[in-house]
């Protein structure tokens, strides 16, 4: 099986040989329907302890739906789901034990300090207040919330808040981390920040599993990832497989100006491997850009700007799916 | 899992790693199965303990505005005219088990309300715990627990203020520090079950504390014997926990007559209610959690 392939060859801790590889997540043909909306629509995939796992695709997708059904909160309308050789239907309490869930919206409570809201957390799993303490003075020092342990919520950032939310995730030594939408609406700083504390604990071993649709986090934190459209798979692989699959080394993107950049596509054929004609611009999908952009400049066209860069998910997204990630 | 089987696995995990480690899921699972409801009700309760005067307030101050402008000052009136209706009882000693219950019952309205909006709709509070090991249920179970704190205090401070009016309660007095609870809870739960199908806030709350919570109040033989009332409108109180608890709260605290049956019912009606608004609540609760 392919994904089986990938994994042994890909997940950082896969062992030679592919028996021993312990599969963390396993789903098979997981399906939800709300009424007639099929939200998820029968994928299939499987995680090896210690990967980091993404969904990446367009708001909308399924991704949201798929994380709740793997957080064993939300039921599904039929297929098989296990997480740690447990089902989620079956096992909910032990299965979400085992999680530690950082949600697309945050959920912290805002009338408890920074530090209690750790505690409080702690507490849903039983955890005794002889390990909380010490362990909450450890996770704020980890989200770089040291000096605001005394603040309330409300005063916090973005930024200091989801990385509160990461933190107080992470109260159950979780060795998987559910992460849905974990930057978003961030600002860039507060995202690498982010970004890097989720390199850490990637670096301890725990398995992440996250949906965004940020190409570039994709590309930065996942190891592996499904690109996911209208509920389906459209894809699968590591983020340089599938650029390497769907997409060219390098991209040339050109505008011409909105008016006429439908109307040029004409000109342009021939050169590279593939055209993408979009409102705002055109790409064209070559090995070598900049000898494209030779010779579209041989051709007698002058565009307004032009840019060579290397070929991202979002081509891989475009190429799979004829839109773009983002609205 | 046995506590022994709990201890065990504990006592493995610990072993294994001398620094600061988290015990293992199963041992999380299996407390969470276990204590999950007072879990959650720890952290209303450190909510609550943020807004504690209030709760003071709500205990001493209303209740005390109550008993003086009704017990002291009305009462001189109503003495005068018509002792007699009140079975032999000063006009405070009649009203202050009335307002006990009431005061309950107006916390139930704000407890089990704008609260439950918050943590499905505003702030999304009950989407953290219903992450973790905790089930829909017990995080309803929880918020019920902490406000069932929160009744038995204010209950008893009430208690504390009415004795130092000088309408010393007898023997059984204390009683009615539960049996205002359970009204609280009678009237609370299935209001809760209602607040928890809420998805839009267009003014709902205001309109139960305008048109449910106020008729009953006034029309529960709060202020005066309910058969005073014509029979139009004497159902109101056959309805309400206010009433019912009311009357239990009389014949704990100064010994007021009824039939033995009468009593039952009351008892019944109340805890009727409440397990109705239970079960209601814990349905609604894994429903909406779950979509």
């Amino acid at each position: 099986m392919r994904v089986s392939e990938l994994a042994s060859k890909e997940s950082p801790v896969s062992s030679p040989s592919d028996a021993a590889l312990q599969y963390v997540i396993t789903a098979e043909n997981l399906t939800k329907r709300y009424g007639d909306v099929t939200a998820v629509d029968g994928i299939s995939f499987r995680v090896p302890a210690g990967e980091a796992f993404g969904l990446l695709g367009p708001n909308g997708a399924g991704k949201s739906t798929t994380m709740k059904m793997i957080g064993g909160v939300s039921q599904r309308t039929s297929g098989s789901l296990s997480i740690m050789g447990l089902d989620p239907e079956q096992h909910g309490p032990e299965v979400r034990a085992h999680l530690g869930v950082v949600p697309q919206q945050d959920n912290l409570d805002e009338e408890l300090k920074v530090r209690d809201n750790l505690l409080v957390y702690g507490r849903y799993f039983g955890l005794p207040m002889s390990y909380l303490k010490p362990k909450a003075d450890e996770l704020l020092e980890f989200a770089q919330l040291t000096d605001k342990a005394k603040s309330k919520v409300d005063a916090l950032s973005g930024g200091m808040k989801r990385r509160l939310t990461i933190a107080r995730s992470l109260i159950n030594e979780p060795r998987i981390l559910l992460l849905d939408e974990p930057t978003t609406g961030l600002d860039p700083q507060a995202r690498h920040i982010l970004w890097d504390r989720l390199f850490r604990l990637k670096e301890q071993g725990v398995t992440l599993i996250l949906t965004t649709h940020y190409m570039d986090e994709a590309e930065q934190l996942c190891d592996r990832l499904i690109v996911v459209d209208k509920g389906k798979i459209m894809a699968e692989g590591s983020p340089a497989s599938l650029i390497r699959e769907y997409s060219t080394r390098e991209v040339l993107e050109l505008r011409f100006g909105s008016e006429r950049n439908a109307s040029v596509g004409a000109e342009l054929d021939g050169i590279g491997e593939r055209l993408e004609t979009l409102p705002d611009r055109v790409l064209i999908y070559a090995h070598d850009g900049e000898a494209a952009l030779e010779q579209v400049t041989a051709r007698g066209l002058r565009p307004v700007t032009s840019l060579v860069r290397r070929s991202s998910l979002e081509d891989v997204f475009l190429r799979l799916t004829g839109r773009s990630l983002v609205d | 899992m046995t506590k022994k089987a709990e201890l065990a696995i504990q006592a493995a995990t610990t072993a294994a790693a001398p620094v600061l480690r988290a015990h293992s899921p199963e041992v999380s699972a299996a407390r969470a199965r276990r204590w999950g409801a007072f879990f959650y009700a720890e952290q209303v309760l450190r909510v609550m303990k943020g807004y504690g005067w209030t709760i003071v307030m709500y205990g001493v101050g209303q209740p005390v505005a109550y008993l003086f402008a009704m017990g002291v000052g009305l009462a001189t009136l109503v003495q005068a005219n018509g002792a007699g209706v009140f079975g032999g009882v000063s006009y405070l000693t009649f009203i202050a088990p009335a307002l006990l219950i009431s005061s309950a019952v107006m916390t139930a309205a704000n407890e089990f309300t704008f609260p439950v909006m918050d943590g499905f709709k505003w702030r999304r509070v009950y989407y953290g715990p219903h992450a973790s090991p905790l089930t829909p249920e017990q995080i309803a179970g929880g918020q019920i627990i902490a406000v069932t704190v929160r009744f038995l205090l204010q209950s008893a401070i009430y208690c504390a203020v009415v004795a130092l009016f000088g309408a010393s309660p007898g023997a059984w007095g204390w009683v009615s520090i539960l049996i205002a609870t359970l009204a609280g809870l009678s009237f609370g739960l299935p209001l809760m079950a209602y607040a928890a199908t809420i998805k839009e806030d267009r003014g709902q709350f205001a309109m139960v504390m305008r048109f449910i919570v106020m008729p009953l109040f006034l029309f529960s033989g709060t202020f005066f014997p309910l058969d005073t009332l014509p029979l139009g409108v004497r159902w109101i109180g056959w309805i309400s926990p206010i009433w019912h608890g009311t009357e239990l709260g009389r014949v704990v605290s100064y010994g007021y007559e009824e039939e033995p049956w009468l009593t039952i019912v009351h008892l019944v009606f109340l805890l009727g209610l409440a397990a109705v608004g239970w079960v209601l609540t814990k349905r609604q609760f894994a429903k909406r959690m779950a979509s």
